[in-house]
């Protein structure tokens, strides 16, 4: 199983090609879409290269939560619920959602992605 | 001038591979005011070839149910310049295909060297741009059979490939009133 630092290096490389984004650009902290600037169809690209690096398989609701999201039962008036909040900690553990939830708008969950976020998912993934 | 930058298919495997040919002829306008004095062609339409060859693969594995168009070239390697009387071979290989897109890895030859390497990203349209109609169903199947896809064309259980119905209806349909 690769280590904590081996995935961030493999994720980083991945990030840089698919976003063309500078090395130092790629932190832990930054965020896929604000920061690094990476858009819907970037994500199909990632995904793959992911999956092709890591040996893993990436359903797609595990990374994108359409489902929640966009169902009544977890979103009114454009924010997500309790009951949604709850959904998406438990599909993605490896966001952390404590600012989101207090203001969670449906049309900013996009952003909240960090690439330590994705490390910590493949990390789960490849254990 | 038709936007058609492959000539024909010599393989096509369903969901799996393609290989086209596009012959470079100087009677083409785009190489003479690319360039001028010097006949070559674009990078950017040999990307062209191969997201026109890599685009029916992918539209193809769902029937064409779907409008499939080019996202992103994620990558296009030129290691030599494309002249007129080259014979281009474009071997498109799915890496991918997913309900929301698919990926192609492509190589380009010409007289079996390596000239191109060029990846590509396709997106199936969704929502209100999923409406628009790209072609219509008549004349593409027209544009297909041109292309050789029917005639060389096999499903990866090496069964000839056979045209989704609503083409062939289109087709009955035109052939009725030429």
């Amino acid at each position: 199983m690769p280590t904590s630092d081996e995935i961030f290096d493999s994720v980083k490389e991945i990030l840089i090609e698919a976003l063309a984004c500078d090395d130092d650009e790629v932190t832990t902290g930054a965020t896929l879409v604000g920061d690094l600037g990476a858009e819907s169809i970037d994500f199909l690209d990632i995904v793959f290269n992911l999956e092709q690096n890591f040996s893993i398989e990436i359903p797609r609701s595990e990374l994108f939560p359409e489902d929640i999201l966009t169902n009544d039962e977890f979103v009114a008036d454009g924010n997500v619920t309790e009951a949604g909040l709850a959904a998406l900690g438990e599909r993605m553990p490896f966001i952390d959602l404590s600012t989101f939830s207090g203001n969670p708008r449906v049309q900013d969950f996009g952003n909240l992605m960090t690439v330590g976020d994705l490390c910590k998912y493949i990390e789960g993934k490849a254990s | 001038m038709r936007w058609y930058w492959i000539d024909r298919f010599e393989e096509f495997v369903s969901g799996t591979r393609a290989v086209s040919v596009k012959n470079v002829s100087l009677a083409e306008e785009h190489l003479h005011g690319y360039w001028p004095g010097f006949q070559v062609m674009p990078n950017s339409l040999i990307i062209e070839g191969m997201a026109q060859t890599g685009g029916l693969l992918v539209g193809e594995k769902n029937q064409f149910s779907e409008s499939v168009v080019l996202a992103k070239v994620s990558k296009a390697i030129f290691l030599d310049v494309v002249v007129p009387g080259d014979s281009l071979r474009y071997t498109a290989t799915v890496a991918d295909i997913r309900e929301d897109g698919g990926i192609i890895l492509g190589e380009v030859h010409r007289d079996g060297k390596l000239i191109a390497q060029i990846n590509l990203v396709f997106a199936c349209l969704r929502g209100e741009l999923s409406e628009i109609e790209q072609f219509y169903p008549e004349e593409f199947i027209c544009m297909l059979r041109g292309l050789d896809m029917y005639r060389v064309g096999v499903t990866p259980e090496g069964e000839p490939m056979v045209p989704p119905q609503f083409m062939l209806d289109a087709e009955a349909v035109m052939d009725q009133t030429s």
